[in-house]
């Protein structure tokens, strides 16, 4: 244990507490016991930042599974120890604004913060795991708290639907998460991240790399709503705001971020992963702006937001792997800068966004809606969540003086930066991106003032909201301001986030190149093409939102039904049907139907074995004479078996087999089995009599299998089953592999006392068996006992069912 | 011999699958009756017919008929015996209860 490992495995302890403290404890809101454990974590992490922002790493191992190489490892460097601030923190301000947001009286708040804190611990152990499958226990956990989280109000439907949606798709990506672990694990040898990104290089010949690549990546692209697995992240707005703010905008839809950036050491520098990751990044950012701007839900503009925005972090990780793949000092560096802008910009859209969200909650909070048409006018109502809202929409949109506009120059710098690039053809791609990027920028302009103006200025329509809006209790206002400090203190001190923050962390990810890497963010650095872009972005941004009203109409030109969140739908409906009706298809509940899949697929496998082995052969060995007599019997035999197939009486049926059974006694007089005889003899005549019994409560064969669709069939397996029993005895008679170890029985005078080798077998030397035997007839006579007298009526409708 | 009743024992597999298949209940019982008497008869070839006395060793011959499958067989009749037993009351209290000695009509109503 170390106190890296209390930092995360405390929130999971202190989930156990918190049902006690919210029964025992019931007149403080539970959330003011919360509120100090992402404080302290917070202040732990803090005191190791000096350490780790002068290139110091820490270690803490503790055993799990150790014979399988599966312990409990966690690692702090510069990229985890930054998300660790980020859960700690934002999770701290989340803590604090859900105390003032969720009532006391009305919500089960013990649910929520054991949900909460689960969510914490586990997110905190996905950042600092550096064995895989503990990071893969961590990640599923995030999945499950979740979907807890997104299901919180669970009496709604829309909430359980939008649950049961985040589960399929992450919980899928999970899995594909951990294939590519497994592989990972075969290629290196190690489930330790740290080993295998040590062996960098060496491995991307291997034919798992690529394979185990893409599956790594679908598990990050799901769990951080790329396309096209962002559907899930807007229905997860059913849930209650604050976790909205934790969980979809600053936490975990990052963890797919860090596990990017986590491996970029290892699978960076190679064509594959920078054309995969820059382009679904770019095509994320892209669709997000694009569906962001005709949402009328705040939430879901800013659920669309967030896709988008994490789609621009995913692209920019994707351009700087490419610093790992190109040797000159100079161009490394510039790809360098897309790593620094992807981390920079990822610590900004947790400030902004958890900001914008907190406010999105207290509109709703106070106003009892989230509807841009049903809000406006609310900014002398409400003017400090105006200004916070201002404050993030515009760090949102890129405009100084926030720090969304250092990480968006930073943004077009790298993306321009790819039209010199000499490696993987990336230069091809050259303006192209760039355009990409410049058009999302100018769409994520035009949202943030939708939702700067629809919602603050315009008419007030007081009629449509449910309550009557008024400013809200400072205490939800706090958490909200605090990040809005952020978003304009680093837009004026960039470099000192950028020392102790960024450095280490675009060291982490870009490990080789980190040695005499310096950051100077400078809010004005002259005219260049990136300002001049801005400029662009901000005037086209502004005409389109002035114009908006005659343009919106485009998208219902998008047809309604291509989209998706339908194709999600219909695929699970069709899924549910076609495996519906498949069961339906062979689990008909007739018996009949079943012994034919047993025997047909026995007939296949064995008569195919026969057919097919070369090993098996027909020999006579040791065959005994045949005499007329025995050829007569035989043919009784198989003539009483055919008058119990076609008999029409049951008596005669009975009778034959009755006939069948004594000829079979015969045939063990024949072969020299007396006891045989003898017992076949006594079995088949109270056999019959029992058949006999049964024909007086038993009705007349009814039926006559007339219809030539069930009779052949029929016919064909069960000659099939005669065929195949006839092949295996001719084939086993003729490959005797050993002599019987029946002679040893010749000395069970000597040895049992008795003359009688059968007898000295069943009561001696295999008396087991017989045993076992006489319970079997126990058991039977008991059966039949209890069937006869026992008679169980089904009182009311509690039968078995 | 051991030829003649490989086919003997396929034949008696053929009927006892074909009642079996069929959807009388009194049928499918024969069925199993003539399967296990097939099964008995396959017991005793497999080990070999003809091939010396019954085994008891008062006899003083030379050679004995292998004892172990006759074991076998034995425990397996008597096996055979109970079984079917069960399955007459069983077919018995089918038809009381249900009124019906059809399989199809027996599969039940709860059928999705």
């Amino acid at each position: 244990m170390s106190w890296l490992h209390s930092v995360v495995l405390l929130p999971f302890l202190y989930a156990l507490m918190i049902p006690f403290l919210y029964r025992y404890a019931s007149r403080i809101h539970t959330g003011w016991f919360v509120l100090p454990l992402p404080l302290i974590i917070f202040i732990v992490l803090g005191s190791w930042l000096q350490g780790i922002s002068e290139g110091e790493t820490m270690l803490y191992t503790l055993s799990w599974i150790p014979a399988y190489g599966i312990n409990l490892s966690f690692y702090v460097d510069g990229l985890s120890l930054v998300f660790g601030f980020l859960i700690s923190g934002i999770g701290a301000l989340v803590v604090l604004y859900s105390i003032f947001y969720l009532s006391k009286t009305r919500e089960l708040l013990h649910n929520f913060y054991v949900y909460m804190l689960l969510f914490m611990g586990a997110m905190l152990g996905v950042v600092f795991s550096d064995n895989l499958i503990g990071f893969y226990l961590f990640w599923e956990l995030t999945s499950i708290s979740s979907f807890l989280l997104i299901a919180f109000w669970y009496q709604r439907k829309k909430s359980r639907n939008g649950a049961q949606k985040a589960m399929l798709i992450t919980v899928s990506g999970g899995f594909s998460m951990l294939v590519g672990i497994i592989m990972l694990h075969s290629m290196a040898g190690t489930y330790s991240i740290r080993g295998i990104i040590s062996q960098a290089g060496e491995l991307q010949d291997h034919s798992l790399f690529v394979p185990a690549m893409i599956f790594v990546l679908i598990g990050s692209f799901a769990k951080s709503a790329q396309f096209p697995f962002h559907i899930w992240l807007p229905d997860a707005m059913e849930a209650p705001t604050p976790i909205s703010a934790y969980l979809h905008s600053a936490t975990m839809v990052k963890a797919g971020i860090y596990a990017i950036a986590r491996f970029t050491p290892f699978f960076g520098g190679t064509g594959e992963w920078f054309w995969i990751i820059t382009s679904v990044g770019l095509i994320t950012l892209f669709w997000g702006a694009v569906n962001a701007m005709k949402q009328t839900d705040l939430k879901a503009l800013l659920a669309f937001s967030t896709i988008s925005q994490l789609g621009l972090i995913m692209s920019l990780l994707g351009i700087g792997s490419l610093a790992l793949a190109v040797q000159e000092e100079a161009e490394a560096a510039l790809y360098t800068t897309a790593i620094l802008a992807a981390v920079f910009h990822l610590v900004n859209h947790s400030t902004f966004k958890g900001c914008l969200f907190m406010v999105i909650g207290i509109i709703d909070h106070e106003t009892g809606t989230r509807d841009t048409r049903k809000l406006g006018g609310l900014m002398s109502l409400m003017p400090i969540s105006f200004t916070l809202t201002l404050i993030g929409s515009l760090s949102m949109a890129g405009v100084p003086p926030f720090n969304g506009f250092l990480s968006k120059e930073l943004f077009f710098t790298s993306s321009l930066s790819l039209e010199e690039a000499g490696v993987f053809s990336a230069g091809g791609a050259g303006l192209l991106i760039p355009a990409v990027a410049w058009v999302a920028s100018v769409f994520t302009f035009v949202y943030s003032m939708i939702l700067i103006f629809h919602t603050f200025r315009g008419k007030y329509r007081p009629r449509r909201l449910e309550k009557k809006p008024k400013e809200a209790p400072l205490g939800m206002l706090i958490s909200p301001a605090v990040l809005a400090a952020f978003v304009i203190g680093i837009f004026f001190a960039p470099n000192v986030l950028a020392h102790y923050v960024l450095e280490p962390m675009v060291a982490s990810v870009l490990p080789g190149n980190a040695g005499d890497f310096s950051i100077h963010i400078e809010a004005w650095h002259g005219f260049n093409t990136e300002l001049f872009m801005t400029i662009g972005v901000i005037s086209l941004g502004s005409l389109l939102f002035m114009t908006w009203n005659k343009w919106k109409g485009i998208f219902s030109l998008f047809p309604q039904v291509y989209t998706l969140n339908n194709a999600y739908a219909s695929g699970i409906f069709k899924a549910e049907q076609r495996a519906y009706s498949f069961t339906n298809l062979y689990m008909s509940g007739l018996t009949r139907d079943y012994i034919q899949y047993i025997l047909g697929i026995l007939i296949l496998l064995t008569g195919g074995m026969l057919f097919f082995s070369d090993n098996i052969s027909f020999q006579q060995i040791d065959i005994s004479t045949v005499e007329v007599y025995e050829i007569l019997l035989a043919a009784g035999l198989v003539a009483g078996a055919l008058t119990v197939m076609l008999a029409s009486k049951r008596l005669t049926a009975i009778i034959a087999v009755g006939a069948v059974g004594y000829l079979v006694a015969l045939f063990f007089v024949i072969f020299r089995a007396p006891d045989l005889a003898l017992t076949q003899l006594v079995v088949e005549t109270v056999s019959v009599a029992l058949y006999l019994l049964c024909l007086r409560f038993l009705p007349e064969f009814r039926f006559r299998e007339t219809a030539r669709r069930v009779q052949i069939p029929n016919l064909i397996i069960s000659l099939g089953v005669g065929v195949l029993i006839t092949c295996f005895t001719l084939a086993a008679q003729g490959n005797k592999l050993f002599p019987s170890v029946s002679v040893y029985f010749e000395d069970s005078y000597e040895l049992a006392g008795s003359r009688n080798m059968v007898n000295a077998i069943l009561a001696d030397f295999r008396g087991f068996d017989t045993l076992l035997e006489i319970m079997v007839l126990c058991i039977a006579g008991l059966g039949v006992y209890s069937l006869i007298s026992l008679r169980m009526r089904e009182k009311g409708d509690d039968g078995e069912n | 011999m051991e030829t003649v009743m490989a086919f003997v024992i396929g034949i008696f597999f053929s009927i006892g699958t074909y009642l079996i298949l069929t959807k009388s209940l009194l049928r499918i019982i024969l069925g199993t009756s003539i399967i296990g008497h097939g099964a008995l008869l396959l017991l005793l070839t497999m080990g070999g017919l003809k091939q010396g006395e019954a085994p008891l060793l008062g006899m003083g011959a030379a050679a004995y008929a292998d004892p172990l499958p006759q074991a076998l067989i034995l425990t397996a009749i008597v096996i055979n015996f109970g079984t079917t037993a069960f399955f007459l009351v069983l077919a018995y209290r089918a038809y009381q209860e249900f009124k019906s000695d059809d399989m199809k009509k027996l599969r039940g109503t709860e059928h999705e």
